[in-house]
This record gives structure tokens, C-alpha cells and sequence, in this order.
């Protein structure tokens, strides 16, 4: 276990050398702060619950970004290495192929979930120092909304990892990346909001539409955030669909976690049986 | 006693190339061993073999107790590598990398951080690698190597690019941890390079391994002539006709010539030239170089294909 302390630390140390840490932060407080401005512009101050308009902002903008900055930072994580033949010395040392991944695991959502808390944190924090007032159900909501952040960057860590110790170059991890990238992010949804539009609610129940979207972290993320609290899906229009989904909240974190534990588990077993 | 590395039938293929081709190879405890061949003839993949990096396609390998292949890493906390081309990540600074590695060790930071000194980089530790020289590099690796008194140490062609006066102490370094009981392995391409520092020599060749012994040994096997050179104390005529046809000689010049002798024939040749009356003035004997007795035994092993 020590092993794996010992890399995440390098491996966060190394983020924070070549300023990944700090772009990151940068990138989504401006965004988050942004949001929480024009946010508050269309609906102005009477009546609205200034959190959950950001929280509804922020989390669409954490659909596209989270997943982006996870996979950037996470696709080269193997084969950038063995490339670079660090990989070579790091694993002539006594540690062990899966203590090297979970290290590196690790080290990597501390850095993503440092990036989210303080960034979407810094957005809350400016809310409330301009005096709006903010009960403790819009809180709590942020507070779920920052921890499904983090298993979703997580989930997309694990992606990477896998699709990084599967492959024999850089360039075919960075072009895989992307692709699920766009997969996951934007085509998939497409393609089932074209499949419903089509089918027109002959074959595809609302069992079976809830079982697609589980098969999709973003789309577990989205239905958590926007759907989970009853003013948050008033904002999101979500609110249709909350009233129809059966899933709660605890089989979506559920789901978000296994979409991060399986493919780190896969990328383990690939990585285990590479040989370099 | 047990050997420290122990090789049984060896083999590995990538796809169809068969990189290591049934090696059987026992390194004992305070035994310096060099690895020669040309590039491409396995060294590298021999060394990955005992490190675990990769799995043999067949035989068995023990390492300070361990099967490498299957994913047994305890002992690799006695084992210093230096692999060929060594990297690091060019953002940390020297300091940081060396006291990483420890930790994995479990190595006390401060004695592995004196390991700087010892290659010559103390002024150079708090810059970042990326600003090194390769040579710099070179000894940042051999100083990774070099943490915790490892008893296994393997080195991949170490002393390219090091500068002949850190080469030699380099070699120092190799040889003290030797007389404390290490194994060692060097790779080189040249046997010239190690042969004279090296308690048994290897020779690899298409991942066969064509040699094994100490130098003495493989110069006895090889069974190479000696040259023999003689100067006349007149004219070379007189030595041709002094020698008849009984051996190959060439001429150097006016009043060299040289003989290619044969192991047996070289002591009665050695008599006759130093007999009163014979026609000779002086005589050197130059034994085979080790490049010829490497070169020997690529040749035989060609032969025999």
C-alpha cells in the first residue's frame, strides 16, 4: 500500500511541476465563475435559487469538460511512459504492476478532485459573499454535485488508463481518447434521442431507456445532478423525466463508481499482462 | 551454494523472431559477468528476463529466490538496474528522482542522496533532468542503480557516454560492490571493453548463447594462434629459408616477419628462435586480442548454422 502513496505522491508532484494542477484549477473556477455571472443574468434575482441555477450550468458544463481534462491527463498515463522508457526502471523496482496503476490512479483524482472543489467551490463561495442567501437543500445539492464530479472525472481516468495500457503508441491512445470522447459525450445521446424520436415509444419502455442511459457515465451524471434534487430539475427541465425515471439516486452513484472501478480494473489486467 | 540468477532453457520469441534461444546460465555471488554481442543479439531482452519486464515463452528463471516471470517482485529491492538509454522524467530535478527511487527501496533518503556525490552530479541536484547532458543522465541512472547495496546489479551498456576518467571510476564503484558480494552483469558490444574486468564472459549471437567462461577459458577453447614477430639480424631471406615451409609467415618489412602460430606449436617455434645461430634478432609474442577471440566465436557460431 505504501508503494502506491509513494507514486501517487510523484505522480501529483510531477502535475504540479508542469502546472497541470494549476491550468486545470484555472480553467474551471473561470468557467464556473462565468457561469455563476450569466447564470444569474437571464433570471435575475427574485424568486430563484441563485445555487441551483449554477448548479444546473455547471453540471452540463461538467459533462463536456470533466471527461476532456480526465482523458488528456489520463490516456498517456501508460504508454507515455513506455514510451519515454521511464516505464522500464519504475517497474526493474520492487513495486507491482497494479500498485504502479493504482498509484497513479491515485494521484490523478486528488488532482481532478482539487481542480472541481476548488474551482466550482470558488463559485459558491462568490454567491455567498455577494449575500445571496442559500438554504441547505441548494448545498447539499452542490456538495452532491461536486462528489459525482469527482467519480465522474474518475471514471474517465479509468477509461484512459485502459485505453492507454491496451494500446503500442501514443498517437493511437490520443486518437482513442478522443473518439470516446465524442462517443460518450455527444454522439451517444444523439443517437438515442434519434432512436426515441423513431421508435416513438413502441419498443423502448422506460425500463429499457433507463437501462441505456446507465450504459453511459455522462448520461448517469446528468440524470444524477439534474433529475436527483426536486428544485434543481425544476431549472434543468429535467423535471418531465424525474417524475418517470425509477432509478434513485444511490443505484446512479452505483453506477458512476462501477464505470470507474471496471475499466481500471481491465486497464490492471491488460497492463499485468504487457510486456515491454 | 545457491546462485544468485539461475537460467534453465531459457527461451523467448516475439512473433517469429527468436529473440533468447534456450539459455542455461548460473551467476554466482561475487562474480562480475560480461554480456556480449552485437546489437540485437538478446543481451537486453536476458536482462528483461531477470528483471520480470518480460515472460519467457519457455524454461524457468530464479532470481534471489524469486520467478520473475511470475510477477515476484520482493527481491527486485536487492536488484539495480541501469537499462540502455535510461530516461527520467525531465521535470523533476535530479534530487527528487534519486530520493523517489529510494523510497521504493525503502531506502533511508539521505544515504541514497550521497549516491550523487559518489557519480559526480552533488552540484547538479537541484536542476531539473531536463537541463541534463546524456552523460548526466547516464549518471543519474548508474546512481539509481546503485541505491541500497543492491546484490544483483544489472547494467545495459553503462558506460556509454561517460567520460574515460568517470568510466574508470565507474568501474571502481562495479568493483567494490563486487568484493562485498554482488553479482554483476555488464553489456557491451565489445568484449575488448570488459573482457580484462570480467570474472566470466558471455557471448550472445542471434540469442544463442555461443560462449561461457572466463576469459583463460574461451581463449583456450577458441584455440587462436599467437603472432609471432621476428625481427631478423640480417636480411628476411635469411629467416625464410632458416623457418623452410613449415609455417605461415608474412612479411612486415625488410627485416620483420610475422608467424600466425598455432597454441601447440608456439613454445618449440619460441626455442628455435632463441637457439644460438638461429638468424634472429628479436621477438615479440602478441596473443590473440580479445576482439579475435569474440570475433572467433561469432564466426563459429555462423559456421554452424
Amino acid at each position: 500500500m505504501r508503494n502506491v502513496f509513494i507514486i501517487a505522491g510523484k505522480e501529483i508532484q510531477e502535475c504540479l511541476r508542469n502546472r497541470w494542477v494549476l491550468s486545470a484549477t484555472l480553467l474551471l473556477a473561470a468557467l464556473a465563475l462565468t457561469l455563476t455571472f450569466l447564470g444569474s443574468a437571464p433570471t435575475g434575482n427574485v424568486g430563484v435559487r441563485p445555487l441551483d441555477v449554477v448548479i444546473v450550468s455547471l453540471s452540463s458544463l461538467s459533462i463536456f469538460l470533466l471527461p476532456l481534462i480526465a482523458l488528456l491527463i489520463s490516456h498517456d498515463a501508460i504508454i507515455g511512459e513506455i514510451e519515454r522508457g521511464t516505464m522500464l526502471l519504475l517497474l526493474s523496482y520492487p513495486v507491482g504492476r497494479w500498485q504502479v496503476l493504482l498509484g497513479k490512479f491515485a494521484g490523478h483524482l486528488v488532482i481532478i478532485a482539487f481542480a472541481i472543489v476548488l474551482g466550482y467551490g470558488a463559485a459558491a463561495l462568490v454567491l455567498a459573499a455577494m449575500g445571496v442567501s442559500i438554504d441547505s437543500e441548494s448545498w447539499t445539492a452542490f456538495g452532491k454535485m461536486i462528489g459525482s464530479s469527482v467519480l465522474l472525472g474518475a471514471s474517465f481516468i479509468a477509461l484512459g488508463y485502459l485505453v492507454s495500457s491496451l494500446v503500442r503508441a501514443r498517437g493511437t491512445s490520443a486518437g482513442i481518447a478522443i473518439g470516446i470522447w465524442l462517443l460518450l459525450v455527444l454522439i451517444y445521446d444523439m443517437a438515442l434521442l434519434g432512436l426515441l424520436v423513431v421508435d416513438q415509444g413502441q419498443l423502448i419502455s422506460t425500463g429499457v431507456l433507463n437501462a441505456l442511459l446507465l450504459f453511459n457515465p455522462t448520461d448517469v451524471y446528468r440524470m444524477f445532478n439534474l433529475a436527483s434534487s426536486a428544485n434543481v430539475s425544476v431549472f434543468s427541465g429535467m423535471a418531465g423525466l424525474a417524475d418517470t425515471m425509477s432509478l434513485n439516486t444511490g443505484v446512479l452513484l452505483i453506477a458512476l463508481a462501477v464505470w470507474a472501478i471496471v475499466p481500471l480494473a481491465l486497464a490492471a489486467l491488460a497492463f499485468s499482462r504487457r510486456e515491454l | 551454494m545457491t546462485a544468485t540468477v539461475n537460467l534453465d532453457q531459457v527461451s523467448k520469441c516475439y512473433g517469429k523472431i527468436e529473440a533468447v534461444r534456450d539459455v542455461t546460465l548460473a551467476l554466482d555471488r561475487g562474480e562480475t559477468t560480461a554480456l556480449v554481442g552485437h546489437n540485437g543479439a538478446g543481451k537486453t531482452t536476458l536482462l528483461k528476463l531477470m528483471l520480470g519486464l518480460v515472460r519467457p515463452s519457455a524454461g524457468s528463471i530464479r532470481v534471489l529466490g524469486d520467478n520473475p516471470a511470475a510477477g515476484e517482485f520482493a527481491a527486485r529491492s536487492k536488484v539495480g538496474y541501469l537499462p540502455e538509454n535510461v530516461s527520467f522524467n525531465a521535470a523533476l530535478t535530479g534530487r527528487e528522482i534519486l530520493s523517489f527511487y529510494a523510497r521504493l527501496k525503502r531506502e533511508p533518503t539521505t544515504t541514497a542522496l550521497r549516491l550523487l556525490d559518489l557519480v559526480g552530479l552533488g552540484s547538479a541536484a537541484t536542476r531539473r533532468v531536463g537541463t541534463y547532458s546524456k552523460g548526466m543522465r547516464q549518471r543519474l541512472g548508474l546512481a539509481q542503480a546503485l541505491i541500497g547495496e543492491p546484490q544483483l546489479l544489472l547494467l545495459d551498456e553503462p558506460t556509454t557516454g561517460l567520460d574515460p576518467a568517470l568510466r574508470l571510476s565507474f568501474y571502481e564503484i562495479v568493483q567494490a560492490l563486487r568484493d562485498r558480494g554482488a553479482t554483476v552483469v555488464l553489456s557491451s558490444h565489445a568484449l575488448a571493453e570488459l573482457g580484462e574486468r570480467a570474472d566470466r564472459v558471455v557471448i550472445m549471437s542471434r540469442g544463442a548463447m555461443v560462449a561461457n567462461g572466463s576469459i583463460d577459458e574461451l581463449r583456450h577453447i577458441a584455440r587462436l594462434p599467437a603472432r609471432i614477430r621476428l625481427t631478423a639480424s640480417g636480411e628476411t631471406e635469411g629467416i625464410q629459408n632458416w623457418l623452410g615451409g613449415s609455417e605461415r609467415w608474412r612479411q612486415v618489412n625488410g627485416h620483420v616477419i610475422e608467424i600466425d602460430a598455432a597454441p601447440e606449436r608456439k613454445i618449440e617455434l619460441l626455442r628455435r628462435a632463441t637457439e644460438r645461430g638461429a638468424p634472429v634478432e628479436d621477438v615479440d609474442v602478441v596473443p590473440p586480442t580479445l576482439d579475435e577471440i569474440y570475433a572467433h566465436f561469432l564466426r563459429a557460431q555462423e559456421g554452424a548454422r
